[in-house]
């Protein structure tokens, strides 16, 4: 096991939360986890296909950046997306339907597990290959600038959160993005999820600087490192990073140091991360954590935690039963969805 | 009627339509205090601003996804490659986002931009800078393929990809950018699937597009004095083909000689040729021939280089080898 890297201390959050802001979070991250476990299920039962990534372990990302956002805010996400679609308020019911290849899925069954898309919900993906996501998300806040300052359009405020991992800041993308990003002082976060591994590669073994928060000063960008297993300090950081990018100030880099409880895809054995390295980060679960904190502060009472992980629970079974009974789209409409007017 | 040139003719289309739509913006390699490499961008930066003719750094690769990404979220972009070649850095964000991305998402986006510049054989540019993308692309879904030839057809059709929904791939030639042409001083668009019947004739069908255009019509001034009839049309949609018009040519002539600047290889008339096959095999009286360039990365040396693309006489030739085993 490499030398694990010191984690920065916690981030106290400046204003406290209210009971319903923590249930907010809490219940967030629990349907992630659920919905995950779900997947799984259905994956080895034969009902779902393809190649599937789960969230375990990360949710303290997608909550605590994405539940920081406004509605009509952007969310850019990589094949790993479920949670980041149900955080950004896409039903349960249609992500489920959709790795069911279903026509009721968010992407109408023609994209799969690794292409989650709503444009109700401004989730502008699910993409399959690394890193592709990244200018698609500048491209995003791009957009919201020049409805600003060349539309003159005083509500064109909408910031874009770009999701991506550890991987993938090694490829060029990432780096251009950075650049344009901070050249034309973009309203985006770009959030990379440091969760150690690239499928088989590690983290130390693929970049020269491992650090990536790093990365942004050579830009000129802030570039913050912050706990990914601790909501409140991804949440913290998001906020402002959130306030500076709606103010016109630019871009952040948040390099989140999390860890995934499962195995890349459901495809993969798992057989080269060290039982010790997994039980280490297993014992900093994020909800477990956020749990602790939630009681600790009296915000909440176990009753009400068990009542809410219970009526999450009802609801992805009711996802479930949602997208078995959902028609598979129509052969006839094969062809429908390739250019703009089928 | 005004006089204008092929790259002023694509800057009238780019202005009058940046000026009718607020959405639409120039992005690209020196489009905007330079003017564009081949100066069809020049004074728009001047006349809409930085953030409307954007000079970006040289990532192609970055700038096109940006540019998938402010479609899908309501901007209308006109990405300029430096020179086509370039976006061969794209290639993932030209087939995987603004091919793909409308049909993987079931129907949640669309993506209209337009993706144009110098493609083609220039003069001893070299391999890298005399490429002929179309052929490589073609195979995309999503995507449409245009290639303009005239001024008169560079304005109206760039009008019409701007305007249009979906992704379009717009070719214009490094050697056709200094073509002159009296355009109609009222506005005008040219619709983007229709092929352009260049001369009516009866004893074959030459399909053609691009620079091979005015190669074609150079073999035919040739056959005209050898009293043969040839019918020459210019495809201008490469993707999807219009083959009301390719079709209708065939059941007069019955007889097609295809002449390209794509290699022969995976090219456009290998696609056409397997359509004709399917559709119009029972109307020919002979094989389709085609004329492509060579299969060969494109040679410095001049003389080399003109052996490489097909060259007028040898269009001469082949019609006349095809009209005089007339059965
Ligand atoms: C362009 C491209 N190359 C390779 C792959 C195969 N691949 C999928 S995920 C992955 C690792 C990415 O790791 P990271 O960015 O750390 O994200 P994580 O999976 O850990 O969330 C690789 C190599 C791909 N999907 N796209
Ligand atoms: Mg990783």
């Amino acid at each position: 096991m490499v030398q694990e890297r010191t984690l920065p201390p916690s981030q106290a959050p400046t204003v406290p939360i209210s009971p319903e802001q923590g249930l907010m979070l809490y219940e967030d991250m629990i349907l992630g986890r659920s919905f995950e476990d779900k997947c799984a299920e259905m994956y080895y039962r034969g009902k779902m296909f393809g190649f599937v990534h789960l969230y375990n372990g990360q949710e303290a990302v997608s909550t605590g950046v994405i539940k920081s956002l406004r509605a009509d805010d952007y969310v850019c996400s990589t094949y790993r997306d479920h949670v980041h679609a149900l955080s950004a308020g896409v039903p349960a019911n249609n992500v489920m339907a959709e790795l069911f290849g279903k026509e009721t899925g968010c992407s109408r069954g023609r994209g799969g597990s690794m292409h989650l898309f709503s444009s109700e919900h401004n989730l502008l993906g699910g993409f399959a290959f690394i890193g592709e996501g990244i200018p698609v998300a500048l491209g995003a806040a791009f957009q919201s600038r020049y409805r600003k300052d060349a539309l003159g359009d005083p509500t064109a405020d909408q910031v874009t959160a770009c999701f991506f991992g550890d991987g993938t800041s090694n490829n060029g993308q990432f780096f251009e993005c950075l650049n344009m990003a901070a050249l034309w002082k973009l309203p985006i976060l770009f959030v990379v999820e440091n969760n150690k591994w690239a499928i088989g590669m590690a983290h130390e073994r693929a970049t020269s600087q491992p650090e990536i928060y790093k990365k942004a000063s050579v830009f000129g960008m802030p570039g913050v490192e912050v706990d990914g297993m601790d909501v409140m300090a991804v949440r913290a950081v998001a906020q402002e990073a959130v306030a500076r990018a709606r103010a016109g100030a630019g871009p952040t880099l948040i390099e989140c140091l999390t860890y995934r409880f499962r195995g890349h895809s459901l495809a993969d054995p798992d057989e080269l991360r060290s039982k010790a390295e997994k039980e280490a980060w297993l014992a900093r679960d994020p909800i477990k954590r956020f749990e602790a904190y939630l009681l600790k502060h009296n915000l909440t009472d176990e009753a009400t935690l068990k009542a809410m992980r219970d009526r999450i629970q009802t609801s992805i079974d009711d996802a479930l039963t949602f997208a078995e009974d959902s028609p598979e789209p129509s052969p006839d409409d094969l062809r429908k969805y390739i250019f703009a007017e089928d | 009627m005004a006089e204008t040139l092929l790259f002023n003719a694509l800057r009238e289309a780019i202005d009058e339509e940046m000026g009718r739509d607020d959405t639409v913006f120039v992005l690209g390699e020196d489009v905007g205090v330079y003017g564009g490499s081949y100066k069809v961008t020049k004074d728009l930066y001047e006349k809409y601003g930085e953030l409307r003719v954007l000079d970006t750094p040289i990532a192609e690769n970055s700038f096109t996804g940006m540019a998938v990404g402010a479609a899908m979220t309501g901007l209308r972009p006109i990405i300029e490659g430096m020179n086509m070649g370039f976006l061969l850095l794209a290639f993932n964000q030209i087939a995987n986002n603004a091919g793909m991305l409308r049909y993987t998402s079931g129907g949640n986006y669309k993506i209209p931009m337009v993706i144009r510049g110098p493609g083609g054989v220039g003069r001893q540019l070299g391999a890298e800078h005399s490429q002929r993308l179309e052929a490589y692309f073609q195979a995309v879904p999503g995507l449409k393929i245009v290639a303009c030839s005239t001024p008169y057809n560079a304005k109206g059709l760039l009008k019409a990809a701007i305007r249009d929904n979906n992704p379009v791939l717009f070719f214009e030639h490094v050697l056709l950018y200094n073509l002159k042409e009296d355009l109609p001083n009222h506005e005008y668009v040219v619709p983007l699937d229709q092929a352009e019947i260049v001369r009516s004739g009866k004893d074959v069908t030459l399909l053609t597009y691009s620079r091979m255009r005015h190669h074609v019509m150079q073999a035919v001034k040739g056959l005209e004095k050898k009293g043969i009839d040839p019918e020459v049309i210019d495809l201008i949609s490469l993707k999807p083909l219009d083959f009301e018009t390719i079709g209708a040519s065939i059941q007069k002539t019955h007889r097609v000689i295809i002449v390209e600047e794509c290699m022969k290889t995976g090219g456009i008339g290998a696609e056409i040729i397997a359509s004709i096959n399917d559709r119009y095999f029972d109307e020919l009286d002979a094989p389709v021939v085609r004329l492509s360039s060579q299969d060969i990365p494109t040679p410095y040396n001049g003389k080399l280089e003109t052996l490489t693309i097909v060259q007028p006489k040898q269009i001469e030739a082949a019609v006349e080898n095809m009209v005089a085993l007339k059965v």
